[in-house]
């Protein structure tokens, strides 16, 4: 552990974005501007994520990484050997033993403990972006705390679809005070954002954002009363390796003919899962 | 420069601890976390200081209030931190006794399109206790309490949420932290 600086930025990118990092958690859903720097991987590969992580790791730490709950694929695999390498700490697949997890869109299934830091990979910060394409307004939408278009865009999707038709990156308010993307997590997990023990950081490279959610801090999903929000997972399965009916499933296709299995999508979960029931087989 | 006292043994290491225990402070408003590190100048104390070495550079402004704009620290600040020393009006960190900071509303407060462009105050304190002032808020599952001083002034800052400042309170070697989201008091 030489050849780098300890987690890769020098020490001056390091305490600008740990300054960052201190005004959103005392900010909750405020989007931090911070000075993001070029990263040794694409923008849409975690440069956000990775560059929080590089500022919050401290050498003790276990790191987990997932990509879509998954500990095993190509961005996953990256991002953990990555600060293998450049930060010397240990990595775990196990959420129960990591300190830091990095995650890109999805929220483990099994319960977050305090002490824990979720890092969250976000591609597009702002939730009114779609609705208002100029950072000015929108900056200026969230001083004024006029989330009446975010409204109308619920409300039109109830009028057209019959229900609020936003599966993922499902918008939530914070605190009672800022309208915050919660980066495209499916809106299963919205509920877990919610007076959560662990604290749950948000970076954002390409659009230099960070913002953060302390632990215990009220996070609601936007709904109406004659509508409220459900977090809705494929229906009528259960996981085709671990049985588990509570978790979130990906689909799978298994062969050209239309054969399709639907299972876990926290590998880890599914594994410890199925482990213990082979264990008490 | 006589007696300037050393900085981190091992930089980036011994920030990334720092850091780690200031979050936690933040995160968790009225814990107490110990910060370990080089001998503090006089009359900083050791949280404080650990707390500018982590967080401070050429890049951010500093106000020394009171006792603490004396050469040592001065010097400190030039040799460690680079950073320029300015007025209230123009600081985003800002180091001192609670009498000799105030008043509160001569430091930038952040202006509503960029909350974030306020000061962080580190207060030095005679004491302090994870008892007195009772705290709710995001970061607090129930309740904590923390040792305050001024409990009208902290609760005004408070009241301009999102805009305001934030407070790292610092007595020897522990700190804590109080964010301007933390509500004090049963109101």
């Amino acid at each position: 552990m030489t050849e780098y600086n300890f987690a890769y930025l020098d020490e001056a990118t390091k305490r600008m974005i740990r300054r960052a990092l201190l005004k959103a958690v005392a900010i909750p859903g405020y989007q931090v501007p911070f000075s993001s720097r070029e990263m040794p991987m694409p923008y849409g590969w975690g440069t956000g994520g990775v560059q929080v992580t590089a500022a919050c790791l401290v050498p003790e730490d276990s790191l987990k990484v997932i990509d879509q709950g998954a500990d095993d694929t190509t961005n996953a695999v990256s991002i953990r050997s990555f600060f293998e390498k450049v930060a010397g700490v240990a990595t775990t697949e196990s959420t129960a033993d990591a300190s830091v997890i990095q995650t890109r869109h999805r929220i483990p299934e099994a319960p977050l403990v305090a002490g824990q830091i979720l890092v969250f990979q976000v591609p597009i910060p702002e939730p009114l972006r779609f609705l208002e394409p100029r950072e000015t307004e929108t900056r200026t939408m969230h001083a004024l705390e006029d989330y009446g278009l975010m409204q109308v865009r619920l409300y039109e999707d109830i009028a057209r679809h019959g229900e609020i038709a936003r599966a993922y990156a499902y918008p939530v308010k914070v605190e009672g005070r800022y309208v915050m993307d919660p980066s495209p997590i499916p809106k299963f997990d919205n509920p877990k954002l919610n007076m959560s023990p662990a604290l749950q950081l948000f970076g954002a490279g390409r659009e230099c954002r960070i913002y953060a959610l302390p632990p215990f801090t009220r996070v609601e999903s936007l709904d109406f009363e004659d509508y409220p929000f459900t977090p809705s997972k494929a229906a009528g399965h259960d996981c085709a390796i671990c049985g588990a009916q509570d978790s979130y499933l990906d689909e799978v296709i298994t062969d050209d003919s239309g054969g399709r299995m639907f299972v876990c999508s926290d590998t880890d979960y599914c594994a410890t899962r199925a482990a213990q029931m082979e264990a008490n087989a | 420069m006589d007696g300037l006292t050393p900085g981190f043994a091992s930089p980036a290491v011994d920030a990334a601890h720092a850091f780690r225990a200031v979050l936690d402070t933040m995160a968790h408003p009225g814990r107490l976390v110990t910060l370990d590190g080089p001998a503090a100048p006089v009359p900083c104390s050791q949280a404080a200081c650990v707390a500018l070495l982590t967080l401070a550079d050429a890049t951010t402004p500093l106000h020394l209030a009171g006792a603490h704009d004396c050469k040592g620290m001065r010097d400190w600040v030039a040799f460690h931190l680079g950073a320029p020393l300015v007025g209230r009006s123009e600081a985003v960190f800002a180091l001192g006794t609670w009498h000799a900071l105030g008043p509160l509303a001569a430091y930038p407060q952040g202006v509503p399109d960029y909350p974030d462009r306020s000061a962080t105050l580190i207060v030095e304190m005679a004491d302090l206790q994870a008892n007195g002032t009772r705290l709710t808020g995001p970061g607090i599952e129930d309740a904590a309490y923390l040792s305050l001083p001024d409990t009208d002034a902290l609760r005004a800052n408070a009241s301009r949420f999102p805009l305001g400042l934030d407070f790292l309170f610092t007595h020897g070697a522990q700190l804590a932290a109080l964010p301007r989201t933390t509500k004090l008091g049963d109101g």
